[in-house]
Parts: C-alpha cells; structure tokens; sequence
C-alpha cells in the first residue's frame, strides 16, 4: 500500500517494544462483538494510481463541464477565469497541507496570508473588518442573521424577496428550531427591487433587513434609504453579495451603510466545484467585531519586536467558550481564501474595475441579443452581469432543450421556485468574461429555434 | 481610501533582533526570507492580469463604484514570489510529522488533488441540467456507497460543509425526529472532555447543554450518565474514540440506556481514523456521527479549511436528513431537492447550506478511498494505533501519561504536564519541539487532563520518523524538567519568536490600516 511506509518487521518490533503479541491486542477495548475480523465484506480491496484515475475519469467524463461549449448559469456560482498562477500556488504543499494556525511562529505564510485576505475583503465590500472566512455564502448569511439577533437583542429578520431561495431555505431550517423569526417570500418579476417595501416593514421588533446585491433576479439598486430606515429603527441592514466581482464597478454594501456585508467568495480564485468548496466573506463594522463569529487573524509584534500575526479575540470561539461561543464553526474555508486572495493580488485595483467592466458590458451585449428573440424580453432595467429573461412559456422544459443543443442556458425560476408557477417564465442568465460573442450568438439562435 | 504606491521594502520596516550579531541589511537569514505585505509592495495601478479587450463605457448612473477601493495589485512574477515566500513560513505534513492529536495530519496523496481538477468535477455548476451532471453525482453516491458500509450505518447525508457542521445535521435531526414524536426535549448531555464544537452545537441549535462525568480512567462514567437520563434528555453528543485517545468501552451500553430513556446518540467522529475499516460505528447503537473527511479520508486542511463533514444516519433519524440528496434509478442518477421532497422525503428538516456540499473533497475523499480499499482502510486503523501506542510506551518513562495504564490507547497518545520542573509548561515542551523541526502536538486539550498534550502520529509515517520525533520530544521532555532556562523562550530557529497574543487581542488589528 504506497501511502502506508511501516513493513511488516516494523510492525512485529513496534509490537515487542510496545509489550503487545499482535495487534489484536491493541484493540481490546473494542467489544468482542464489534471488532471485525478481516476486511469489511462486499468491498473492493486496494488499487493502483492507474486503476483508480481510470475509475475517476470515466465518472468525470459523464458530466458536460462548463468549458466544453457555451455556458450561461450564475445564480450564486460563476465560471471567471482563474489565472494558471493561483491554482500552482495554493497546491504548494506548505499552504495545502498545514493546520490552522494554531502555533503562530511557524505558520505566518497562513496568517499573513489571512491578515492580508481580511483586509481585502473589507475594502471590497467597504466595511472596516472581515473575518478568516466561513464555509460559504449560505451558511454566512444565517450567522449574520444570528449576530444580528445577539446585538439589536430581537429575534425578527426580514428577507427580501430577491435573496437567493437557497440561502432562504438554510434560514427557514434554522430559524424553526431557533426560535427566529423570519418574514420572507418569493420574488415578484418586476424590473425594481423590494427594498422601498422592506423599509416600511420595519417595527420595534426587527433585528435586521436582508438584502442581496445583485439579487437572485440580477437586480441592483441603493440601498443608502434602506441603511437609514434601518439606522432610524435600531435595526441592522445586512447585504448579501453572491458576485464579488460585481463590485469592482458598482458601490460595495458597506459605502451605502450596511451594517454587516456578507458574501460567497467563490468567483475570485475557487472555480464552479460542482457547489463546493467555496469561501463565505463575513464583514461588519469595527464595533460588532466582538460579537463575529469565525476565526479572526490580528496583528502583533513577537518577543523581538518584529510584526508578526496570530488569531486573535478567541474568546468568541467555541473553543474557548463553547456552548457559550458566538457560533459552532471551527474551521474556515483558509484554502479558498487563499485562492480568493491571491486572484484579488493578481487582478490589483485596476483589474477587479476592467474585470468587471467587461463583465457588465459582455452582460447587456448579451441581453440585447437574447432579446432580440421573439417572445423575449429582458425584466431588468439594471443588472451587473446577470439578468433574468421572461420567455414566453416555462422556462425548465427549455433549458433541458437547449443542453440538447450543448448550450447551458442558465438557471430557471422554476428550478429555484418550483412551487411557484407565477415565476416559471422567468431564466436567470449570468454572463462573464468567459462567455464569447459566438457563444452567445448561438444561445440566441438556439433559443429561437426552442421557442418556435 | 488613498491610491497604494508600491513603497515596497523601507528600512524602518527592518525591526529584526537589535544589537544581534547575525542582523542583516534586509532582515533576511539566507534562506528564511521576510515579505512585507501586498499593500506595502502592491499598487493600484498594478496588474498581473491581461485582458483581450478594454474596459467598455458604463453607464451605472450613482450606482458606480467611483471612490477609489484600495486593492494592491502585483505582477504575476511579483505575485508568485509573494506567496511563495509566505509558503516557507508555513510548517507542513510535506516538511514532516505533524502529531496534533484530534487533527489526524495525515500525508495528502497527490492523485487527489489530481482527480479533483479534472473538468468534469471542478468545472460544473451545481444547478446544470440533472442530464449533464450524472458524473458529479455519480461521485457523490459512490462515496455515500462507502460511507454507509464503512459504518454500518442506514444512510448518509452529503451536504455538511465541515465536522461542526455536521453536529450541526446530527442534532437537527434529533430535534426533527423528536418534534415528529411531539416530545419537547430540550437537554443534550456532553461529556468534558468533548471537543468545544459539541456544546457549542447543541448550543446554536437551542438545546441546553449538560456535562457527562467521567470516571478516573478517561472514560464517560455510565452509572451517572444512566442517573441523569430522562424525559427531558433529547440525546448525548460522545466522541469515540474519545478526546483522551481512548475507546468508550461502554459504548453499546451507553447507546442502549439513551435508547432505553427515549434519547438518540449523537458520535462525534473526528477521531474516525482509530477505527476505520476495523470498527463500525453502526454496532455500537449510534444514531448520527459525522466523518470529517479531512482527518480520516485525507482531504487537505489547507491551512484552516474547508472541511467537509458528511453524517451517517440511524433508521431511526434518517427521515430527517436534510436536503438535497442524491438517489440512483437504474443507471441514472437523481438529486432530490425542496420540489420533490413532499413525496420523496416528507420528514426532512430541510436545507443546511446552498447546493449540495464539498464536491471537491468529495472527489478527494473518493479517490483515497478506492486507492485504500477494504483492506487498506483497515490498515490505515491498524497502523494508526500502533504508532501511537509505539509513541505512548516510549515516552511513558519519561512524560507523565494519566490515562496511559496497562491497557492501550488508541490512535492518539495522552500526556500531562506532571513532574515539569517549577515555572515549566507544556507551552514550553510545544515551542521546544518547533525548534526542534517539527508541529507541536495538540495541547492544552482535551481539558480535563492538566496542560495536556495529546499526541496523534497517523499512519502516514514511518518507524525511522517516530523514533526521531520521540528522541526530540524525550530531550525536550528532559530540558523540562531540569529546568533549561533556554527552553522558555523558545523557539529560537522559527521564523519568530513567541508572539504577544495578549497585545493582539487588548489592541486588535484586523485589516490593514495605512
């Protein structure tokens, strides 16, 4: 077995130093009963590298990746490109196979590397701190509700309607058991936002305003009057972002007020993986720091008065405090952190802006086209790189008519709200700098064809 | 916000040891080469990213983004040395035995990360065509295949996104499937020696939380644990094999008594790797446990992450396992989300996270296991516990170990700071073993041993690099005790010395601030 480097006369001389006659023994504890004998039955044994790369390219080959031809979907996960340097960087093995950094003098690559990402995140989404990162947006977004809870000390969240219905759903399952309570409900497919709404919504009882920006129909809009209804009513203005790139070219959540931003990560450095991993972004405003959850990396200087960085305000964390901690998370997303971190070191200021720019301009180029397509029109008066399409018939018997045709054609509303038929014309299309002027010129062809 | 210039290296950035004989002008020790950060060296003008086209005309009204962000932006050249420069500050399984017990740092195999970057994993979205995605889920399904048979456990849910995540679904599966029965049972019992994410857990998801005495060999004590049952114990959250690297010998009879008082038996399954492919969980009574496919199945940690934490589920709570899951008919492969849930899976508490959970160590995870089969798993199990043990019984003359006895440990061993000379700390033995080359061991938990040091070699490493680590940590363990004043202030060869973490959190600085 090549990843086991005992022989057989290590073992049998680890047994005698040990005092043991066979392994066996070392396992008394286990109840006769409970203790297997030999290999678990009805499973294969050991493979080669070969053997097991065969296994996995095949099942690999049984899914169209998004890189084979034209590619459409967004909805919380986008296809950028990655430039070849991040991925060889964090395959370095003293970033991929190190621990948390829990013995500071001899992990400072990890936490620089935090320390520098914390600051990265908070300048793009335009609050003062951001944390290690969490698991990814989803599970951000509910611990900002949370956080909200503990310092406005109610327990109301109003979610807008725009909010992704995935990240809705892990409030729903949470908040039933919680105690929380949430006013939430689906989208209307109007061109503006719901955010004039929400402001009104606002009572004694509200601990916090959900929003995402871009929302899941791609609508982007000011939340600055919403910060202040929510300011003027004690309450926390929360943003959800799902496409960082996003703001490169429109203000971040926290210029406008935003009490605690939050974020999925994953389009800088981390790719599509099928849904994970990815990198929840976590930032608020300096005074909430102590009530974060996840881990945090500060700066200090070492015995010798050199800078060094360490994580720090522990005291938040279950292990310090356990059942009184701020959240249950332990471990971070620090891999994708890093990958997010050195794309956003790569791309520099200058770069997230044309990134972006081209990101938006290849969006209504195409949005222009796709409307062009008899039946269709586009729902957004302003989008950043998606916008949803209102075609006139249910839009999941198309989308699996245009993968047919090898195009990947978005994410329908049906998908998302299935028990909703008001929405089942709607398609959510992303459009990145990934997507070609070909590409889309056959989605629009293909369409056509579908709808006829 | 300011535009960043590229002030690079300056001499009062140099604040390297004074009046040492061995300082340099740049602050650099050959080899061991400081970086400053990317806003002292980056710019915003600053790109190592081509684009084929200019950046078009926007027409975003006061919506765009005008004021400047201050992102620091390097070169690729520039960009690659930074981060590899920041890499050799980092200690790794690659450079060698990392022992932190409960962490189970095992060697990452290289066709891992092979098989996760193929196209057909890493470049497909989560909500393409269930037709054009039949591979992702055929990963995802295979290794629920293994999962349940390794555990022998009724069913498994994928979408935990790391260990505590996974509590998190244990639990909130009791809290469904005690909801379903109308009890409203709100006590969730932990032991001290449980790992903080446990009552946390319990915590975050309303339950009050209680410990479990242990009895004075390092075990949960069953006759006071019986005593506590009752009708308002929703369940026990027990590690096993335990925190103090021993195995519950109780544990069906544990289970059996959670049972017996109407309670379900959450199993913390961090230390899965003492047992894997010799020991199945389902045996024992045990209604949930989550794996961290980072420890046993050898997905990289990464420096803090992600993890990756799928639960094994008991008939008894599987109806309540969260959404989305993968099913198979025939040949093909179904995901079952919100909209077919009401027919296919009418009891579940719902969705834990957006998509459906690590994909990328799952292909990882997957990879390893096939790689090991049946009967490497087992011994993986096998050569797990038996280096402890080797390290347990050498060092036993020299390192009080509490719980050490007659009896064996299991793929962890167990030290306490007794019979250290006066003023010495296991904070010590920790920094003298970085000089010494290598990760310290878990310290200062589980916390019921006194400056407890917890040992966890793995499999992964061979005879030769035991006995070298067990000479360094006998020296160390020696300097401890008679009092080597040098060992205080160690370490003297990492790339810092002791940093002041009281200064870090009375003052915090948490993102750059010129």
């Amino acid at each position: 077995m090549r990843y086991l480097p005992l022989t057989s006369d290590d073992r049998t001389e680890m047994l005698a130093t040990i005092g043991a006659v066979s392994i066996d023994d070392l396992f008394a504890d286990v109840p006769a009963e409970a203790r297997l004998a030999g290999p678990i039955a009805g499973l294969p044994m050991h493979a080669s590298e070969l053997a097991v790369e065969r296994h996995m390219g095949a099942l690999a080959r049984r899914s169209r990746a998004a890189g084979e031809g034209p590619f459409f979907l967004g909805a919380g996960a986008y296809r950028h490109h990655v430039p070849a340097s991040v991925d060889h960087l964090i395959q370095r093995g003293e970033f991929l196979t190190a621990y948390t950094p829990y013995q500071p003098e001899i992990a400072q690559g990890t936490l620089q590397m935090l320390f520098e990402f914390q600051s990265q995140v908070a300048r793009l989404l335009g609050t003062d701190v951001a944390n290690a990162s969490m698991y990814d947006g989803s599970t951000a977004c509910w611990e900002a509700i949370v956080m909200a809870r503990r310092i406005t000390k109610r327990a109301k969240a109003l979610l807008s309607t725009g909010l992704h219905p995935h990240y809705r759903s892990v409030a729903r399952t949470m908040a039933k058991y919680t105690g929380d309570i949430l006013v939430d409900g689906d989208p209307s497919l109007d061109a503006g936002t719901d955010w004039a709404a929400l402001a009104d919504s606002i009572d004694k009882e509200t601990s916090c305003v959900v929003v995402q920006y871009p929302d899941i129909l791609g609508r982007i809009d000011d939340m600055a009057k919403l910060a202040e209804a929510c300011q003027a009513a004690g309450a926390l203005l929360i943003a959800v972002v799902t496409e960082p790139v996003a703001l490169g070219l429109i203000k971040s959540p926290g210029e406008m007020g935003a009490d605690i931003v939050v974020g999925e990560g994953q389009s800088l450095g981390v790719g599509l993986q099928f849904g994970g991993p990815y990198v929840g972004l976590f930032a608020c405003k300096t005074k909430y720091v102590r009530q974060m959850p996840g881990r945090l990396c500060g700066e200090t200087v070492d015995a010798n008065g050199k800078r060094g960085f360490v994580l720090t305000l522990s005291t938040r964390e279950q292990h310090i405090r356990r059942e009184k901690a701020t959240s249950n998370i332990c471990t971070n997303s620090g891999l994708c952190a890093l990958a997010f971190s050195i794309h956003m070191t790569l791309l520099g200021e200058a770069g997230l802006r044309q990134l972006a720019a081209i990101n938006h301009g290849r969006a209504k180029a195409a949005a222009a086209e796709l409307a062009k397509v008899p039946g269709v029109s586009v729902l957004n008066t302003s989008f950043f790189n998606e916008f949803t399409l209102l075609l006139p018939t249910a839009a999941r018997p198309v989308i699996h008519q245009l993968a047919e045709k090898d195009i990947l054609g978005g994410v329908s509303l049906g998908r998302l709200y299935p028990d909703n038929a008001g929405l089942e014309n709607g398609l959510v299309v992303a459009v990145t700098e990934t997507v070609t002027e070909a590409d889309i010129a056959a989605f629009a062809a293909a369409l056509k064809e579908v709808l006829a | 916000m300011t535009a960043l210039n590229r002030a690079g290296w300056r001499p009062e950035m140099n604040v390297a040891g004074g009046a040492d004989d061995s300082t340099t002008f740049t602050g650099n020790r050959a080899l061991m080469l400081e970086e400053a950060l990317i806003f002292e060296i980056g710019g915003s003008e600053t790109t190592g990213v081509d684009f084929d086209e200019a950046a078009p005309a926007t027409d975003l009204g006061a919506l765009a983004r005008t004021a400047p962000i201050g992102l620091p932006g390097l070169s690729e050249s520039e960009t690659v040395r930074h981060y590899t420069r920041l890499s050799r500050q980092n200690y790794a399984i690659d450079l060698g035995l990392f022992p932190l017990g409960s962490c189970t740092m095992k060697h990452n195999p290289r066709l891992n990360e092979k098989v996760a970057r193929m196209p057909g994993f890493a470049d497909v979205h989560p909500l393409q065509p269930q037709e054009t995605v039949q591979g992702a889920y055929a990963v995802i399904h295979e290794l629920a295949e293994w999962l349940i048979t390794l555990t022998g456990m009724h069913s498994v849910a994928m979408s935990p996104k790391a260990g505590a995540h996974g509590e998190l679904c244990g639990i909130l599966c009791i809290k469904a499937a005690l909801e379903a029965r109308g009890e409203d049972r709100r006590v969730i019992l932990v032991p001290e020696s449980a790992h903080g994410t446990n009552p946390a857990t319990a915590a975050f998801a309303g339950f009050t939380v209680e410990d479990i005495p242990a009895t004075e060999a390092g075990r949960v004590n069953l006759e006071a644990l019986k005593a506590r049952l009752g009708p308002d114990v929703a369940g026990v959250m027990i590690t096993n094999p335990n925190t103090c690297g021993l195995f519950e010998r109780d544990m069906k009879a544990i289970s059996d008594a959670v049972h017996a008082a109407g309670g379900y038996v959450y199993c913390d399954g961090a230390n899965f790797n003492a047992i894997v492919g010799r020991v199945r969980p389902g045996d024992l009574g045990v209604d949930a446990m989550h794996i961290n496919l980072h420890k046993t199945f050898s997905t990289p940690h990464g420096g803090g992450g992600p993890g990756s934490g799928p639960v094994v589920l008991s008939e008894a709570l599987a109806p309540f396992a969260p959404l989305p899951f993968v099913t198979k008919q025939g040949d093909a492969f179904r995901l079952i989300e919100e909209e077919s849930a009401g027919e296919d899976h009418p009891q579940t508490f719902g969705r834990m996270t957006a998509f459906h959970g690590q994909m990328g160590m799952f292909t990882r995870a997957l990879t390893y296991i096939l790689s090991h089969g049946a009967d490497g798993l087992k011994q993986v199990a096998e050569d797990a516990v038996l280096n402890a043990n080797y390290v347990l019984r050498s060092l036993e003359g020299v390192l009080d170990a509490p719980f050490g006895g007659p009896g064996p440990c299991m793929h962890e061993a167990l030290f306490s700071d007794k019979g250290l000379a006066e003023g010495f700390s296991t904070l010590d033995i920790a920094k003298g073993l970085i000089d010494e080359g290598y990760h310290p061991m878990t310290v200062y938990f589980p916390l019921v041993v006194h400056g407890a040091m917890l040992v966890e070699p793995t499999e992964t490493e061979s005879k030769a690099a035991l006995d070298q680590f067990i000479g360094a940590l006998r020296s160390i363990a020696l300097r401890a005790k008679n009092g080597d004043p040098a060992l205080k202030t160690a370490p003297h060869f990492a790339p810092r010395a002791r940093l002041d973490e009281t200064l870090a959190a009375r003052k915090p600085i948490l993102a750059w601030e010129g």
